[in-house]
C-alpha cells in the first residue's frame, strides 16, 4: 500500500495532539509495510531538517534532493513544501506569525519559535490564500509520485488533498482529528467550516477520532453516515519508564495536579482553576501545574491572581519531549476539563505514566477509557470534588493508577494503523 | 424424595445521594431513587410473584411451599414505598406455606468485621420479622451466602438456629452432592444447606438465554430433571434472588407461566414434594460432615467474597466504615447508629467492584453510580461526615483529617 499522507506537524515540533497522531500512526503503518510519502510545510527551506538532524545526529537520516527520511520510520520519506502554514492556525497567528518570522529574518536568527498562540477567530484573508498557494505546490508535487491513495488530516491540507484527488483521481481519506466546532464554539469561522466541509463532501471516506466527532461530522456538515468510520487513536508504549530522578522543585508532601495542554477557550483552563480554587479550600497542600500555552494564557494568570490562588498555581509554558516526561513523573493527578475535545492523546500519555486521570465526558477518549474519572466540564464542584478523593485516598488513586495503566495498553497505533488499511481497501475496491 | 426448596432472596439497598466533599447535610440517601426503584421492582416482581405464588399456594392446598429471606432494609422500603407488597407477604404467611429465614438486617459484611455488631443484626432481624409476619426464624442465611465453618460455629452458639444455608460449590463439596443435608464441621446440631447451583441458575440465569441449548425451559423438562435425583438426593435446593421472577428474567420470557406449571409437573412424580427449609431438616438427617475453612459466596465466578473485598478502595472503605464503630455507638445518638449500618449495606461496596466493570455486567443492576470509583468517593465522602457527627456527639476529633490536610498515609489499604 502506498500512501500521500498529508499533515501539518510532526515531532518534534509539535503543538498538539495533531503531530502526535500522525506520528504514532505513520509509524505503526511503516511497520505494517505500507510505504508512505508524508508531506509537510515548513516555514523555512530546510528548517525541518535542520532539527531532525538535532533529534539524531549520527544517523545523518537518509536524506536527498527531494526529501528525507526518519530513523524508525523505514518506509516513510518526507517532503516539505515551504509555507508558513502550521497546525492550530487561525488567520490571526497565521498573520501574526509571517510577522514575526520575518522579523527574525532581519534580526539574523534561523531559529524558529513554535510555540503557537491561538488568537481570536476573525477572517484576515491571507491564511485562506497561502493554503491554495501551498495547494498548488503540493499537486504540482504529487504529480511525481506514485501512491495508491490519498490520507489528509485535518482542514488546511484539503485543499491540497482535494487538489492532489483531482490531478492523480486516487481516493481521498481525510482524517478529522478536530472540527471547527470544537476548537471555536458556535463563534465558527466560516471560510474554515467551508473548507472542512469540502474536504469532508470530496473524501471517499472519512475518518472521525470518535463517536462524538462523528456525530459533529454527521449534524454540521451533512456527511452520510456511511461515508464516516471511527478510527480511535492510541498511545506509544515505549521510552519511558526509566527516568526517576526528582528535579522538581516542588516539596515532596505537596500534591501536584497537572494541566496540560492549548490554553484555549476549547480546552478549559478557565474551568481548570475555579475548580482548583474550591479544591484549595478544602486542602492545602497542593499545586496546580499548567503546562501549556495560547491566547488564554495571560486571562488565566489574571484570573488565578484575582481567584487569590496566584501562589498555588504554576505555569511552564509550553513542553515538549523530556520535559512532558518529567512534568507527568511529578504529577499526582492530571486533568483534562475540555469543553470539546474530538478525541484527547494526552490522558493516554497520562495513564501510560501512571498518573490517573480526570477527563471530561465531552471528549472523544471518554468513549474508549473506563477506568478513569469523568466529569462534566462545567461542573466545578465535581471537578473539586474528585481532585479532593483522587489526592485524599491513596485506594482510589492506587486503584485508577493501576487499572487504568492496565487499560491504556489496549489501546495501541497498530490497531489504528491496520483500520487505517483496511478503509483504504474499501475505497480501491471497484464499485 | 427428592424434596424441592425454594428460598427467595428479598433485597433492595438503600442507595446514597450525590454526596460530595462541600455537603454537610446529614441527609444521606436518595430517597427518590430509592423509591423510585422500590416500586419500579415491586410493580414487575414483587406483586406479580407474590399474587401468582400465593394463587399456587392455595391451589395445591398445602402442598407447594416455598421459604424467603427479606432483609430488614428491604421491609423498610416496602413499608414505606410500596405497603401492597406487605399485605401480600403477610397473606404469604398466613398459608402456613411460607417460612420466613433470618439474617442481617442490613444485609451486611458485619460477620466478617464485627462479631458484635453481626449478632446485633441479626437478632434486630428476627425481632422484625417476628412483628411482620408473625415467625420467629429458626434458619439463618447470610448476605451473599458468605459462609465459613467460623460461621457455622458462631450461629450454633447463637442457640437459635437449626440450619444454615450456603452456596453448595464445587470446591467445598468435593465431589459430593448438593442434594443432602450435611453438617458443618465442628458443630453439634446445626445442619447446612447447600445450593444446587446447576439447577438454580438454570432458572435464574439461563432461563431466557436463547443460545442456552436448553432454551426454552419448560416446567415438564425441569421437573424431569429433579425427578432424576429420585433415589440419589433428599432435596434440591434453588436459592434465587426473587427480582429472578419479573426483574431479571422479564414476564415476557414467560418465567411467570414456568413457575405458575411447575409445581404441577414436580407432583406429578408421587415421590416428589416441596418442603421448607425446616421442614426439610426435619425430614432429613446429615449424611456427610462438609469442611470450609475458607469463605464462599454465591457470587460470580469466583463464589468468593472478591465482589465486595476484591480492590484496595472496596478494603479500605470497609475498615474506615468499622473503625467508627465504638465512636458511632458511644455517640448514643440513634439516627447515627442507624446511618452507620445502613452505610454497611453490602451492595455500596459490591458498587465499588472494578472485577468485571469493563464488561459492564450484572453488577450493573439498579447500580446508581457510573464508575466504581465515583461510588467510592461517594462512601467515603458521606463516611467522612458521619464521621465529623461522632466528633461533634462525643466531643472527640474526628479520626479522619480534622485539619484539612491530605491524610494520605492514613488512608492506605488495610
Amino acid at each position: 500500500m502506498k500512501v500521500f499522507m498529508l499533515g501539518w506537524e510532526f515531532p518534534p515540533f509539535i503543538s498538539g495532539g495533531l503531530g502526535t497522531a500522525c506520528y504514532g500512526l505513520t509509524k505503526a503503518m511503516s511497520n505494517l509495510g505500507a510505504e508512505i510519502v508524508f508531506v509537510l510545510p515548513t516555514m523555512l527551506e530546510g528548517e525541518f531538517a535542520s532539527h531532525v538532524e538535532l533529534l539524531s545526529p549520527a544517523q545523518a537520516s537518509r536524506m536527498s534532493a527531494d526529501g528525507f527520511g526518519l530513523p524508525g520510520l523505514k518506509n516513510v520519506m518526507f517532503r516539505t513544501v515551504s509555507s508558513p502554514l502550521q497546525a492550530y492556525s487561525s488567520p490571526e497567528t497565521y498573520h501574526h506569525r509571517v510577522e514575526q518570522s520575518t522579523k527574525q529574518k532581519q534580526a539574523g536568527s534561523r531559529r524558529n519559535i513554535v510555540e503557537l498562540t491561538a488568537g481570536p477567530m476573525y477572517y484576515a484573508g491571507d491564511i485562506f490564500a497561502e493554503v491554495y498557494r501551498y495547494a498548488d505546490e503540493v499537486a504540482r508535487m504529487a504529480t511525481n509520485e506514485c501512491f495508491e491513495v490519498i490520507h489528509a488530516h485535518d482542514w488546511m491540507t484539503f485543499p491540497a488533498a482535494i487538489a492532489v484527488k483531482q490531478t492523480s483521481d486516487k481516493p481521498l481519506i481525510v482524517q478529522i482529528h478536530s472540527t471547527e466546532f470544537d476548537r471555536s464554539g458556535e463563534h465558527v469561522n466560516q471560510g474554515i467550516y467551508d473548507i472542512e466541509r469540502e474536504g469532508m463532501h470530496a473524501a471517499d471516506k472519512v475518518i472521525a477520532v470518535s463517536h462524538l466527532t462523528k456525530q459533529i461530522i454527521l449534524s454540521r456538515y451533512g456527511v452520510p453516515a456511511e461515508k464516516i468510520d471511527v478510527v480511535y487513536n492510541g498511545v506509544d508504549q515505549n521510552g519511558n519508564g526509566q527516568l526517576r530522578s526528582w528535579e522538581t522543585g516542588i516539596s515532596k508532601d505537596e500534591k501536584i495536579v497537572l494541566f496540560l495542554g492549548r490554553v484555549t477557550m476549547q480546552k478549559g483552563p478557565d474551568y481548570f482553576l475555579a475548580a482548583a480554587k474550591r479544591v484549595l479550600e478544602v486542602i492545602d497542600n497542593v499545586k496546580f501545574v499548567i503546562a501549556g500555552t495560547g491566547d488564554m494564557v495571560h486571562r488565566i494568570i489574571e484570573m488565578a491572581a484575582g481567584l487569590g490562588i496566584g501562589h498555588k498555581v504554576l505555569f511552564t509554558g509550553f513542553l515538549r519531549g523530556e520535559d512532558v516526561e518529567k512534568v507527568f513523573r511529578m504529577a499526582d493527578l492530571y486533568v483534562m476539563p475540555s469543553v470539546s475535545e474530538p478525541f484527547g492523546i494526552a490522558p493516554l500519555e497520562a495513564l501510560n505514566h501512571d498518573v490517573p486521570v480526570i477527563i471530561s465526558k465531552q471528549s472523544g477518549v471518554a468513549e474508549v477509557l473506563k477506568h478513569v474519572l469523568k466529569v462534566d466540564f462545567w461542573d466545578v464542584d465535581e471537578i473539586a470534588n474528585k481532585i479532593i478523593a483522587v489526592l485524599k485516598y491513596r485506594p482510589l488513586h492506587m486503584t485508577l493508577r493501576e487499572q487504568g495503566n492496565f487499560e491504556v495498553r489496549k489501546l495501541r497505533w497498530e490497531d489504528a494503523a491496520r483500520r487505517c488499511v483496511e478503509i483504504y481497501n474499501e475505497t480501491l475496491i471497484p464499485v | 424424595m427428592p424434596s424441592v426448596c425454594f428460598y427467595f432472596q428479598v433485597h433492595q439497598p438503600f442507595r446514597l445521594r450525590h454526596y460530595t466533599v462541600f455537603d454537610d447535610s446529614y441527609r444521606y440517601f436518595d430517597e427518590k431513587k430509592n423509591a423510585f426503584i422500590c416500586r419500579k421492582v415491586a410493580n414487575k416482581c414483587y406483586l406479580p410473584a407474590n399474587r401468582l405464588l400465593l394463587k399456587t399456594i392455595n391451589q395445591y392446598g398445602g402442598k407447594f411451599r416455598i421459604s424467603y429471606s427479606i432483609t430488614g432494609v428491604m421491609l423498610e422500603q416496602i413499608h414505606e414505598y410500596a405497603p401492597e407488597v406487605m399485605s401480600t407477604f403477610d397473606a404469604l404467611a398466613q398459608t402456613g406455606c411460607v417460612e420466613f429465614l433470618a439474617e442481617t438486617y442490613y444485609h451486611s459484611l458485619s460477620f466478617l468485621y464485627s462479631r458484635n455488631e453481626f449478632i446485633e443484626q441479626v437478632n434486630k432481624h428476627i425481632e422484625t420479622i417476628q412483628q411482620f409476619f408473625g415467625q420467629r426464624p429458626r434458619v439463618f442465611r447470610n448476605t451473599e451466602l458468605i459462609y465459613n465453618n467460623e460461621l457455622a460455629y458462631t450461629i450454633e452458639q447463637m442457640g437459635i438456629f437449626d440450619a444454615i444455608l450456603s452456596e453448595g460449590a464445587d470446591h467445598i463439596l468435593g465431589g459430593r452432592s448438593p442434594n443432602f443435608v450435611y453438617r458443618p464441621v465442628n458443630t453439634e446440631k446445626i445442619k447446612l444447606l447447600l445450593k444446587n447451583y446447576s439447577l438454580s441458575d438454570d432458572i435464574a440465569f439461563r432461563f431466557s438465554n436463547r443460545n442456552w441449548s436448553e432454551w426454552p425451559l419448560t416446567a415438564d423438562k425441569f421437573a424431569r430433571w429433579i425427578s432424576r435425583y429420585n433415589g440419589n438426593g433428599q432435596v434440591v435446593n434453588l436459592f434465587m434472588d426473587y427480582e429472578t421472577l419479573g426483574e431479571h428474567q422479564w414476564e415476557d420470557t414467560g418465567i411467570f407461566d414456568f413457575i405458575r406449571h411447575l409445581p404441577g409437573e414436580i407432583l406429578k412424580h408421587p415421590d416428589n414434594d416441596f418442603k421448607t427449609p425446616s421442614e426439610v431438616i426435619a425430614a432429613y438427617e446429615p449424611v456427610d460432615t462438609v469442611d470450609v475453612p475458607h469463605i464462599v459466596s454465591w457470587a460470580d465466578i469466583e463464589r468468593d467474597l472478591s465482589a465486595w473485598l476484591g480492590n484496595a478502595m472496596q478494603s479500605n472503605a470497609i475498615h474506615e466504615l468499622y473503625r467508627l464503630e465504638n465512636r458511632v455507638k458511644q455517640s448514643c445518638d440513634s439516627n447515627i447508629v442507624d446511618d452507620w449500618r445502613k452505610l454497611q449495606i453490602s451492595d455500596h461496596f459490591y458498587y465499588m467492584c472494578t472485577k468485571y466493570f469493563a464488561d459492564g455486567d450484572v453488577h450493573k443492576y439498579f447500580n446508581p453510580y457510573d464508575s466504581p470509583y465515583e461510588s467510592y468517593i461517594n462512601f467515603m465522602n458521606v463516611l467522612n461526615n458521619l464521621d465529623n457527627r461522632c466528633a461533634h456527639a462525643t466531643g472527640r476529633p474526628a479520626l479522619s483529617d480534622p485539619d484539612g490536610q491530605v491524610a494520605g498515609e492514613l488512608q492506605t489499604a488495610n
